[in-house]
């Protein structure tokens, strides 16, 4: 993978003068690199990471991840289905995946209500679902690569030879 | 009490009183450490932590275990198209640090010169002289720190027996390409002179491939290696380096160790083969964030006015401080209690290094960033300052 886009996955925030600095390029050219790989869709979305649990809004979502079988669809397979469950904004994420169901969902909602509420009306009824399991998520240690805990303190000794 | 009179002769660091300083004040930035700022990476030390639930606890042969040494013989082999054997060309040691004090007792007989380039690491000289053995130091400066032919040639007389050859360099970052290298085997051949190499930073080399000594051309033979896991592998806790080189001095060297460490942890050595079996992934990454870093604290000190010699690897820059009319010790202090951002003062590596400051980018982009606009703090006081002055005067 291109360095840039390994600093900016690590931060999105890193501005592009310091990247050009970082990696002896002009910031132009890394201004121009950027928007390329943004029209491209290389780099989709700059996001936050968020741990929700401490973001004292008294509002707690609920995930759940949910396995589902499906029956495949002549000539379209699986992605016309998936396309019709990804769609729904409670989905934020759809994989297809090998072993003992077809498609994986992360579902968030309010409260486990919704998300009950989400796979009796909407994911349950649809002709090609064969069968759902809800597993609701309860406690996140790792996201995406980042450990939710607060900030580790420094370990080393302040100077050293 | 009576101390041992070559102790009581080894000079106390001039500068512990500022490191005690450093170390009694809070919320400070520091560039002033000599280690990596990443945790050692988790496979490694999980590795540690499943040795010890296995019962690994006893000691391990003298020479280390063999698993170990001869992960070591396959790396040296796959990577450099060296041979060692595991069974008595190959020493595991307590970092470097050991490796170092055995090397100079297995060859120093006493009045033995030992050629240091300086700056340089600061245990080589008082290490030397509790041998028995007179450093020579070979001021680099001139030369943008680097050894040439020339001055290694002319520091050379009967006495001398080997160079201790640290690149890349504490405190300077400089290394040396393969044809370099070669004009210093030449000397060090010519004159039969055995060369410690000291390659602890040598995965950390950004511009060109690392060449360890004892690849070139008939150097193998006067060529002892010291290595380790500390600085490439963030392992610099768990103490555990290891050396490589002639059989005759790896057994003079052991002879020393089983007398005076028996061995290395086990548990560092059980982790150390996990790194070497899984951990090179890690150093290529860490390696890359050290290079990034580099460039952004270069531009920044060159921004500042401050001139340094872009490093070739480890992750030190030495810059020199001259223009602010200040020595190393009372600028670091100012930078310290005024800025709360601590940096090394050149004169920790010898007294000739009075005009510059040792600045580690082991530390993240913000620290990085932090530290260098309030470097341009305190220069901006000591201008103003100067300006008064004049005024003053006039």
């Amino acid at each position: 993978m291109d360095e840039l886009l390994e600093i900016l996955e690590k931060d999105a925030r890193t501005s592009v003068e310091d990247i050009a600095k970082m990696l002896r390029k002009k910031t132009e050219d890394v201004k121009k690199a950027i928007k390329k790989y943004e029209k491209e869709g290389v780099i989709l979305k700059y996001k936050t990471v968020i741990n929700k649990e401490l973001a004292k809004d008294g509002e707690h979502e609920v995930r759940a991840l949910i396995e589902v079988n499906i029956l495949p669809q002549k000539d379209l397979g699986f992605d016309k289905i998936a396309e019709r469950l990804y769609l729904f904004p409670e989905v934020t994420s759809c994989y297809l995946v090998s072993g003992t169901y077809d498609l994986l969902l992360i579902v968030e909602g309010k409260d486990m209500h919704t998300v009950a509420r989400f796979v009796a009306e909407k994911l349950s009824p649809l002709e090609n679902v064969r069968g759902t399991v809800t597993h609701f998520l309860l406690k996140k240690y790792k996201e995406d690569g980042v450990i939710l805990k607060h900030r580790e303190e420094n370990k080393r000794i302040a100077i050293s030879y | 009490m009576q101390i041992s009179k070559r102790v009581e002769k080894m000079q106390p660091s001039g500068i512990r009183a500022f490191f005690d300083l450093v170390l009694g004040m809070k919320d400070i930035i520091s560039l002033g450490v000599g280690e990596p700022d990443f945790v050692t990476p988790w496979p490694i030390r999980e590795a540690g932590i499943y040795s010890l639930e296995q019962g690994f606890t006893s000691y391990t042969s003298n020479k280390g275990l063999y698993k170990l040494r001869l992960s070591i013989a396959h790396y040296l082999k796959h990577n450099f198209s060296l041979d060692y054997s595991p069974e008595d060309e190959i020493l595991i040691t307590v970092g470097v640090s050991e490796g170092f004090d055995l090397a100079i007792r297995a060859i120093v007989n006493p009045g033995d010169k030992i050629l240091i380039p300086s700056p340089g690491y600061v245990s080589y000289g008082p290490i030397t002289e509790l041998a028995g053995g007179v450093p020579v130091y070979i001021n680099t400066k001139s030369d943008g720190f680097k050894l040439t032919q020339k001055t290694l040639e002319k520091h050379i007389d009967k006495k001398t027996k080997s160079l201790i050859f640290n690149y890349p360099n504490n405190p300077t970052g400089v290394s040396y390409t393969k044809r370099e290298l070669e004009k210093i085997r030449d000397v060090l051949v010519k004159h039969n002179l055995i060369c410690i190499s000291d390659e602890i930073y040598g995965d950390l080399t950004y511009d060109f491939n690392h060449v360890p000594f004892a690849t070139l051309a008939g150097a193998k033979n006067n060529t002892l290696c010291l290595d380790g896991f500390s600085k490439s592998y963030a392992m610099t806790g768990w103490r555990v380096g290891y050396a490589y080189g002639p059989k005759d001095i790896i057994a003079a060297m052991t002879k020393v160790h089983q007398y005076t460490i028996m061995c290395v942890s086990i548990t560092a050595q059980m982790a150390a083969c996990e790194a070497l079996h899984a951990g090179r992934k890690f150093v290529d990454e860490m390696k890359r964030e050290y290079k990034r870093r580099r460039e952004l604290i270069c531009d920044g000190l060159n921004s500042l006015g401050l001139e340094c010699i872009k490093p070739d690897g480890a992750f030190y820059v030495f810059a020199s401080i001259k223009k602010t009319g200040l020595s190393s010790m009372g600028f670091a202090t100012r930078l310290l209690k005024e800025q709360k951002v601590a940096v090394v003062p050149g004169t920790a590596f010898g007294k000739e290094f009075d005009g510059y400051i040792r600045i580690s980018y082991a530390s993240g982009y913000e620290n990085i960033k932090e530290a260098l606009s309030r470097i341009g703090n305190l220069l901006k006081c000591l201008k103003n300052q100067k300006r008064k002055s004049i005024t003053g005067f006039i």
